[in-house]
């Protein structure tokens, strides 16, 4: 058996969080020094998959499959394809750099690493897990380290947060794990398999498969989140310590619309149809009602939170259009906006840590006396508001266009939302960096070292997708082609 | 087979008796409640040796009143493995230190016994002597510390309302009998299969006979003395009550409802079902605004009751193998918790679950077992009480139960609302300084063996599913 890869990534930083427990909790530079040094592994291993991938390959790569418990037929079984590779680099990227960012958590360090390694863990397990019962497991894993993570070093509504978070989340994973138990059933060989499931979409009547497609959505739409299961988000990501908050944007919403592309439209081909306007309007309904409420907000986080309802709401739309456009926008605008929220909210973060205060009406003239800083913000804003040559507008563009092929009337509507998203982030750049200079912020310090290594390699990558977009695209390209073919899409 | 015959499939029980006369014995010697809990675990331990050596005996034994089959057998273990737990706690326990330790181990042996003989019943009339000696010895148990007002109102509950529905069960015993001429379950269940019986008739002396059953198992509505009862009762009882009756009490279920009576199934599945929602039900939405922990576990235990009999609802096989699963985990879950609030007890001093304030502080260890057993019993993968969730909710989407399988869910979520209350006092609140004393080495053990209980049946569940899977009455 070959090196076993995406166990590695996976379980590297768990690995790392029960070193981290052996360590004496008085050592924080040590505890620090390895969480950073097993979540870099594992960031390194993708790294190596993106060199290694084989873009001729629409099949799984890297499998590894061993028997868990054979009584139920459930697998171990791991593989990426050009559809999770992304993500999963994605994730192992925003685990290393956010690990990095809370080398400022200043209490219970011990607690907060380990609990932190074991979310990565579970996050990693999500975008490779292909039995549906280990998806499931690693989905749930999830859940335990938010909730702590969000409920110790959140904010003042820390605990009403986690548990809101907390709940709404295994509320909804409730129906998708009876979903996954339907399936289970209904299938000939019966088996968790999520491959063998997809290739047998067809034996499943439209009747069974729209009421599993109903109770996966549950359970993927409150992780998107789609309106009107998206109150938990503002909540969570406002108390959450910075770079919780950055997974929280950059990688669990990342888990519904994945969960989408992976199960519900492979498994469910006949449901997914049925539902397609209904996800078109659902996407409508985000980009519109997020962007909105992103303008009358006041709390800087609150802002950025509401935005990523709003840009979510175009994974749903492309998905919704069944084209090669839309789908290669939905999951390349998974990527971006990963990227983009994760780097807004280092950004909120780093404010917040010498002001603290989110108040964006509190602020005012810091253009000039943090330049660098500024600079930072006003290029995630553009690429946050879609402007060309940056990462956002790529993925924008390509779900509106695949939408607009399929549902004209929504997508003009959705095309609206853009306009708001530019609005409110201006808006934003001008209350803060614009006008005369708040007398109470003079002393404030520009971007240090840590923060600029963080922000850095993301940046980067804003900047190349935005130029070159098919240097992200190559790698999902064949296998969402494939999918379409399967699902009778429109190859456009 | 006779009675000289049959002596050696019981020498587990035999053991049993014997040490716990020899503990009675020891105790007007040792006042030490060491020496007597090591004498009493190694009764145990043996008794364990000798049934997990032998064979399942080839037919029913006594004259057809018990029946040592691989299908008692796994409960017996149970209930010896929940008892050699218990006694571990107690040994740890504070409030037990000078009174009267050979007495207290000595009604856990029996109490023991009486579930052995309980689970191995092939007789009406057997099943309701061995109902009685548990029901007597628990309710000594339970009014142990006997200054207690609390105690002596759960004892005195516990008692009526146990007397009262061995009273309704003995009625549907001599219904039943009227209708078959014997309490032979073997005789029952192949007059059954034969038919030409009124299956009204049959059916009402079923349901005065699971009254007596919901009682142990703390259904509804014979749930009501739960709470007091957990709350009066020294914790590591609790601990016993919560889960040792639970054990003879479903054995007893599947035993002669889904064996014995089986021709009945489409008559009695509606009935567990429609038990199986209120038990859930009420169970979880009554636990959520509990503020003293053992009854917020009173109530969650009479919801996880709801969830075991899913599996009974179901009445495939795999609802079956998903309720034995599910009381294995359950066992280890809810001592664990047991045995963390007894350690936690003994320096807080309450059992209040705003006490627990930031008890990650205090006690680190206990802390995190308590967080770990509770994550279980809310069923949070990879733990045990996920798996066995997980195929109680199979069964049920087997057998096309979704209503059950949907209201079953939305339970789980509720219930994670207060489990993760007590989690959020421990780590998420502010400590109240104390000092934290020290944790005696028995219930260490305790815990250990919970804490990788749940561990490994969450983890690597084959073994005990082929062990599950392999059983038989």
């Amino acid at each position: 058996m070959n090196f076993p890869i995406l166990s590695s990534i996976v379980f590297l930083p768990l690995l790392g969080g029960l070193i981290v427990l052996l360590i004496p909790k008085n050592n924080v530079r040590l505890i620090r020094v390895t969480a950073g040094v097993f979540t870099f592994a594992s960031f390194l291993l993708s790294s190596l998959l993106l060199v290694k991938f084989n873009f001729s390959n629409t099949a799984m790569q890297f499998s590894e499959r061993l028997s868990w418990i054979p009584a139920i037929n459930i697998w171990y079984h791991l593989g990426v394809d050009g559809i999770s590779l992304g993500l999963l680099f994605l994730t192992t990227l925003l685990s290393f750099l956010a690990c990095i960012a809370s080398f400022g958590i200043d209490n219970r360090q011990k607690e907060y690493f380990f609990l932190y390694l074991l979310l990565s863990t579970g996050m990693l397990g999500v975008f490779v897990a292909l039995d549906l019962f280990l998806f499931y497991v690693f989905w749930e894993v999830v859940l335990v380290p938010m909730y702590f993570l969000i409920g110790i070093w959140g904010g003042p509504r820390k605990e009403y947060a986690a548990i809101k978070f907390f709940i709404y989340t295994l509320a909804g994973s409730l129906f998708m794990l009876l979903g996954i138990l339907a399936l289970y059933f209904a299938s000939p060989q019966k088996t968790f398999n999520i491959l063998e499931l997809a290739a047998n979409s067809s034996t499943f009547t439209l009747g069974f498969q729209i009421l599993v497609f109903i109770a996966f959505y549950l359970g993927f739409a409150v992780k998107v989140p789609v309106f009107p299961f998206h109150t938990w988000l503002p909540d969570a990501h406002v108390e959450a310590p910075t770079p919780i908050s950055v997974l929280l944007a950059g990688v669990l919403l990342k888990m519904g619309g994945y969960g989408f592309l992976r199960i519900s439209f492979p498994i469910l081909k006949g449901a997914a149809h049925y539902f397609a306007f209904f996800f078109a309007v659902m996407g409508a309904i985000n980009i519109v009602y997020g962007a909105y409420v992103a303008m009358a907000q006041t709390d800087f986080k609150k802002m950025i939170a509401y935005s990523s309802v709003s840009h979510m709401g175009f994974v749903m739309l492309g998905l919704a259009s069944f084209t090669l456009t839309g789908f290669n926008g939905a999951l390349l605008q998974m990527f971006n906006h990963g990227i983009i929220a994760g780097s807004l909210f280092l950004l909120v973060g780093v404010l917040y840590d010498r002001a603290h205060t989110r108040d964006l009406d509190k602020f005012g003239g810091l253009g000039a006396k943090v330049p660098v800083y500024a600079g930072l913000l006003s290029v995630f804003s553009f690429a946050s508001l879609g402007l060309p040559g940056l990462a956002g507008f790529v993925s924008e563009f390509m779900s509106l266009l695949g939408g607009f092929y399929s549902f004209k009337l929504i997508t003009v509507i959705s095309v609206l939302g853009l306009i708001i998203t530019a609005g409110y982030f201006i808006y934003m750049l001008q209350r803060v960096l614009l006008g005369p200079l708040n007398e109470k912020w003079k002393d404030m310090a520009d971007i240090n070292k840590r923060e600029l290594f963080t922000l850095t390699p993301l940046l980067i990558i804003v900047v190349l997708i935005g130029i070159y977009p098919l240097l992200a695209l190559k790698y999902q390209m064949p296998a969402l082609k494939t999918l379409i073919e399967q699902l009778g899409g429109k190859l456009f | 087979m006779n009675s000289t015959e049959s002596l050696i499939y019981i020498i587990p029980e035999l053991l049993l008796f014997t040490f716990s006369l020899l503990v009675l014995a020891l105790g007007a010697l040792y006042k030490n409640r060491n020496i007597l809990g090591v004498v009493s675990l190694s009764a145990v331990g043996l008794a364990a040796l000798f049934l997990f050596k032998s064979h399942s005996a080839p037919g029913p034994l006594f004259f057809n009143l018990l029946s040592r089959d691989s299908f008692s057998q796994y409960f017996c273990g149970l209930t010896l493995l929940c008892a050699f737990v218990v006694i571990l706690i107690s040994m740890g326990y504070r409030l037990l230190s000078e009174r009267y330790p050979a007495e207290y181990y000595f009604l856990i042996l029996n109490a023991a016994a009486a579930i052995m003989l309980l689970v191995s019943s092939n007789n009406l009339l057997m099943v309701y002597v061995s109902l009685e000696m548990l029901s007597l010895t628990s309710c000594i148990l339970i009014s142990f510390l006997r200054g207690d007002i609390f105690a002596s109102e759960s004892a005195l509950k516990y008692f009526i309302f146990g007397a009262f529905s061995s009273a309704i069960m003995l009625f549907g015993i001599s219904y039943a009998y009227g209708i078959f001429g014997t309490t032979d379950l073997s005789q029952i269940s192949r007059l059954l299969s034969v038919g030409s019986l009124n299956n009204y008739a049959v059916f009402t002396a079923l349901v005065f006979i699971l009254a007596g059953f919901a009682f142990k198992c703390s259904l509804v509505p014979f749930h009501m003395w739960a709470p007091d009862v957990y709350q009066g009762a020294p914790t590591p009882i609790t601990a016993f009550i919560s889960v040792a009756p639970k054990i003879a009490g479903f054995a007893l279920l599947l035993r002669v409802f889904l064996n014995s009576f089986a021709s009945l199934t489409l008559h009695w599945s509606g009935l567990f079902t429609l038990i199986s929602i209120l038990t859930m039900t009420a169970g979880n939405l009554i636990a959520v605004s509990q503020t003293n922990i053992k009854r917020m576990l009173a109530y969650s235990s009479i919801a996880h009751a709801g969830y075991i009999l899913i599996g009974l609802a179901v009445g495939t096989p795999l609802g079956i193998r998903a309720a034995v699963f599910y009381i294995f985990s359950y066992l280890y879950m809810n001592l664990g918790a047991f045995a963390c609030i007894v350690l936690i007890s003994n320096s807080i001093k309450s059992d209040n679950i705003e006490d627990y304030a930031g008890c990650y502080k205090r006690e680190p260890f206990s802390a995190f077992f308590l967080a770990m057993f509770l994550l279980s019993l809310a069923g949070i993968p990879p733990l045990a009480g996920f798996l066995a969730k997980f195929l109680v909710f199979a069964a049920a989407i087997q057998a096309k139960f979704v209503l059950l399988a949907v209201i079953a869910a939305i339970n789980s979520a509720i219930a994670l609302y207060y489990y993760a209350k007590v989690i959020k006092y421990i780590y998420l609140s502010e400590p109240q300084i104390k000092e934290a004393v020290p944790t005696p080495l028995p219930l260490q053990l305790a815990l250990l063996i919970t804490l990788s209980g749940i561990f490994i049946i969450g983890l690597y569940p084959h073994p005990f599913l082929r062990w599950i899977t392999a059983l038989h009455f």
